[in-house]
């Protein structure tokens, strides 16, 4: 089939979703009316149920906990895919992770990039620290300060040089820490199903002050645990990536 | 339940929809560009702009959460591994 | 008002449907289809606003403030995080059918066996 008779193709095609879709458009209750109680009674209750002011963590961590975590065992099986997919095959060869640059003539990342880099480790780590802690006050969460936490690594290559980031994050430890936190959330329903509660019932106590890192039972642990798991992979997927870019050759050249 | 509340923070409502139309169609145009740009890197540069302009289009849907995460994600993850994967791609090319 | 930001999800879902079929280059392809999938986002969140209403965080506005929902902000939430990591497989697929194939036109690879 030509290119020419796949796009006339295609326009037919989506012709029809388009005439679906404005049918089906019709029959929403416009943008900004929103008519369904589920919104209104979660924004009354969540905060006198859970303590957490963050209503949004509060769904994702205890409303809706199941969810999340099919959703994070996505994001470990993405990441374990990314490693098996990458691996060495049969006919290619990796080249020794020692210094590659002796016979190219590249030039060494400037000061100014090393020191900015440098400087902004810290803070980030910092900052991704505490927004993975403090899922039930603020918007933030797990996700978020799990993605921060990754790309501090990440700095650490930009700044310096591949072994560098190798150093930092080995294998097997990156590896060891995201099964960690996969295993930490499933853990946390299953002493709630030991409990004689339903899976992922929040079973801590409650504190007094809503918003605080403590009152919110098992939404501030969950969200720990997410962090983990979502910094270990995505620093996972990127030394993947990496590796296969400096070090994997093909054939014996 | 829809009456214009009064907080520190609210605008007023027509303010409010028309930051709102601005950045829709600024998406909408972001999206286009990113399908019809040529070159491989360059696209991924108009990807990581459209990131951050779809995160002020969530900001202004009232959803913090999700403009942090459209930050982090769309602007440094994404580009990093597109252009690593490109890296490699293209090496093999030359 | 009413509808136009449902019209630019469409919009957005056809530009990225046609990157998707008119596309030469696996890479492209795959960035096209994540542009498919914002469209999805700002189709969830859009469906969940409330004009004149906060964001659903009650740190500093008393309880009964009008908010958003909060239900499709978490859906959206955790979306984009894993649909990144999804992504990234995707490419590594692509990374491996270069090495293998030695070209990356889709149109090309369907034709090859095995």
């Amino acid at each position: 089939m030509t290119p020419t008779q796949r796009r006339w193709v295609f326009l037919a095609g989506v012709a029809g979703l388009v005439a679906f879709y404005l049918w089906g458009l019709l029959g929403l209750p416009g943008f900004g009316n929103y008519p369904g109680p589920y919104g209104f009674v979660i924004n009354r209750v969540a905060v006198a149920q859970t303590n957490a002011t963050g209503v949004v963590s509060a769904v994702n961590f205890d409303y809706r906990g199941f969810d999340t975590v099919g959703e994070e065992f996505i994001l470990f099986a993405a990441a374990a895919g990314v490693a098996t997919v990458l691996r060495r095959l049969r006919g290619e060869r990796e080249r020794p992770a020692v210094d590659e640059a002796a016979d190219r003539n590249v030039p060494p990342t400037s000061g100014a990039v090393r020191m900015v880099a440098l400087l902004f480790t810290g803070p980030l780590v910092v900052v991704g620290w505490w927004l993975a802690s403090h899922a039930q006050a603020n918007p933030s969460g797990g996700f978020q300060g799990g993605v921060i936490l990754a790309t501090t690594f990440i700095l650490i290559y930009l700044s310096g040089e591949f072994l560098v980031f190798k150093r930092f994050s080995p294998v097997d430890l990156t590896d060891a820490v995201e099964a960690v936190g996969a295993a930490g959330f499933a853990a946390v329903g299953v002493s709630a199903v030991a409990m004689g509660l339903p899976y992922l019932q929040d079973f801590l106590p409650l504190g007094t002050v809503p918003g605080a890192v403590s009152s919110s039972g098992t939404i501030a642990l969950i969200s720990f645990f997410v962090g983990l798991e979502v910094a270990a992979a995505f620093t996972l997927i990127v030394g993947e990536l990496l590796e296969q870019t400096l070090l994997i050759r093909q054939g014996d050249g | 339940m829809t009456a214009a509340v009064v907080t520190p923070y609210t605008v007023p409502v027509g303010m409010m929809d028309a930051l709102q139309i601005t950045i829709l169609v600024l998406v909408a145009a972001g999206a286009t560009a990113v399908v019809l740009v040529r070159d491989r890197v360059r696209q991924v540069v108009v990807l990581s702009v459209y990131g951050i302009l779809l995160a002020v289009l969530f900001l202004a849907f009232q959803a913090p959460d999700v403009t942090l995460s459209e930050l982090t994600v769309g602007a440094v993850a994404l580009p990093i591994v597109l252009l690593l994967a490109l890296a490699k791609v293209r090496k093999k090319e030359e | 008002m009413q509808f136009f930001p449902f019209i630019v999800v469409g919009w957005i879902l056809g530009i990225g449907l046609y990157g998707i079929v008119t596309s030469r280059h696996l890479i492209h392809q795959i960035v096209c289809l994540i542009v498919v999938q914002s469209s999805t986002y700002v189709l969830l969140l859009g469906v969940g606003y409330v004009t004149g209403a906060v964001a659903p965080y009650f740190y500093d506005v008393p309880v009964r403030t009008p908010a958003v929902d909060p239900v499709v902000q978490a859906l959206a939430l955790t979306d984009v995080v894993v649909e990144a990591a999804v992504t990234a497989l995707l490419l590594s697929f692509a990374i491996q059918a270069h090495k293998r194939f030695g070209t990356l036109d889709p149109q090309e690879l369907a034709s090859l066996k095995g």
